[in-house]
């Protein structure tokens, strides 16, 4: 079993530093909403059912929502792949 | 989005396009002086006269972030291990809640007994501050939208009535009574099972937000508008603030209170929990779609 958790927080980290290093802000969206997800299980591990309900309603799920609403009011949906180009 | 939002005010004005895009007018040469510091920097950029600075600035950035996770690790690696008996949060204040908790409060998780008996007056500050966050946004992004505007919501409303995903409408059409019947579960069962009002009502809110988006506007505002909103949060916490001062009062002064503590286990029990975990519920639903449909189109 802990070596789920030891899976988890590797990938928590690379969640979070690939967050930062990914050009497009649509994927780092989608990597953050990951990172919430592998949270609220590793929550689930260190027997904190409360937090882990949360972190997946708010971190997961509300927060994703705003970031993407804030994306597509700013149209900046696409500006990693325009500067590739 | 924006072009198409152009064309439309173009088509309902009835003005060409071409006139509304004169942003080469705008364009003159400024002098030194009178360019904002961003603007200077990025000039430096563009002629590559701050090579220099930006190494520099990189590797300030590099050294600054390794200090600064050297010294979050080496606390990290002096804090007492994880679920160690002899831990300082292990202290008498933990053995008075699991002890006397069930007796005092009536809930069988003691979390909810936690933060919404023994310290309630937290919990009501936490509310409050989501309300004043709600109330910030509000006066931040809404506004009351002038004619013009309307009419280019009716149109898009009509252009994308009969075009929404047929996918995401389905998907809807399943998922959410199960999210807003699991939410309402999580509330309910608030002082019985782990969770409670935040993360109920944030589960209800997230529903909502699904239903929105794949039934569009004008059915959600059927049932929830701003209104609404208003009086059911106003209510609630009215309701929290009232009905928790009461309780303070007659523990403060022990007074017997008449409000009954049930049968631990039963889903009507634990006092005053259950009303108030389903007021935090509702708050915090609302203003979770309030958020959102803040965000997404300035009103509610």
């Amino acid at each position: 079993m802990i070596y789920i958790q030891y899976i988890l927080v590797i990938f928590l980290v690379i969640c979070a530093l690939s967050v930062c290093i990914t050009n497009n802000l649509l994927v780092s969206l989608i990597i953050f909403t990951a990172y919430s997800l592998v949270m609220s299980v590793i929550w689930l591990f260190i027997e904190s059912p409360d937090l882990a309900i949360t972190e997946a309603a708010v971190g997961a799920g509300i927060t994703s929502i705003l970031f993407f609403i804030t994306l597509v009011k700013v149209d900046k949906m696409n500006e990693g792949e325009a500067k590739n180009e | 989005m924006s072009s198409f939002n152009e064309v439309i005010t173009s088509f309902v004005e009835g003005t060409p396009k071409a006139e509304v895009v004169s942003k080469e007018k705008a364009k003159r040469v400024y002098k030194h002086h009178e360019m904002s510091l961003t603007e200077r920097l990025t000039a430096m950029i563009e002629k590559g006269e701050s090579k220099g600075a930006r190494n520099a600035y990189t590797v300030i950035a590099v050294i600054m972030a390794i200090v600064i996770i050297g010294c979050l690790i080496y606390t990290v690696s002096s804090l007492p291990p994880f679920g160690d008996p002899s831990n300082p949060a292990n202290n008498e204040v933990v053995k008075k809640y699991i002890m006397d908790g069930i007796a005092d409060t009536g809930a069988i998780n003691f979390v909810a007994g936690m933060i919404l008996d023994y310290r309630a007056f937290d919990t009501l500050g936490e509310s409050t501050v989501l309300f004043i966050a709600a109330s910030a946004v509000i006066i931040l992004l809404f506004r009351k939208k002038t004619s013009l505007e309307k009419k280019v919501a009716d149109i898009e409303e009509k252009i994308y009535e009969d075009k929404h995903d047929v996918i995401l409408r389905h998907g809807a059409l399943i998922l959410v009574p199960f999210t807003l019947i699991y939410g309402i579960y999580v509330i309910l069962n608030g002082h019985l099972s782990p969770g409670g009002g935040f993360s109920g009502g944030t589960i209800i809110g997230a529903a909502l937000i699904l239903y929105n988006l794949a039934f569009g506007d004008k059915s959600t505002k059927k049932f929830f508008n701003f209104k609404v909103y208003k009086v059911i949060t106003i209510v609630a916490l009215s309701f929290y603030a009232i009905s928790k001062t009461y309780s303070f009062y007659t523990g403060a002064n022990h007074i017997h209170s008449i409000i009954p503590k049930g049968i631990p286990g039963n889903l009507i029990s634990s006092g005053l929990i259950l009303p108030l975990n389903i007021c935090v519920g509702i708050v915090v639903a609302c203003t979770m779609f309030g958020f959102y449909s803040l965000f997404d189109r300035e009103e509610i």
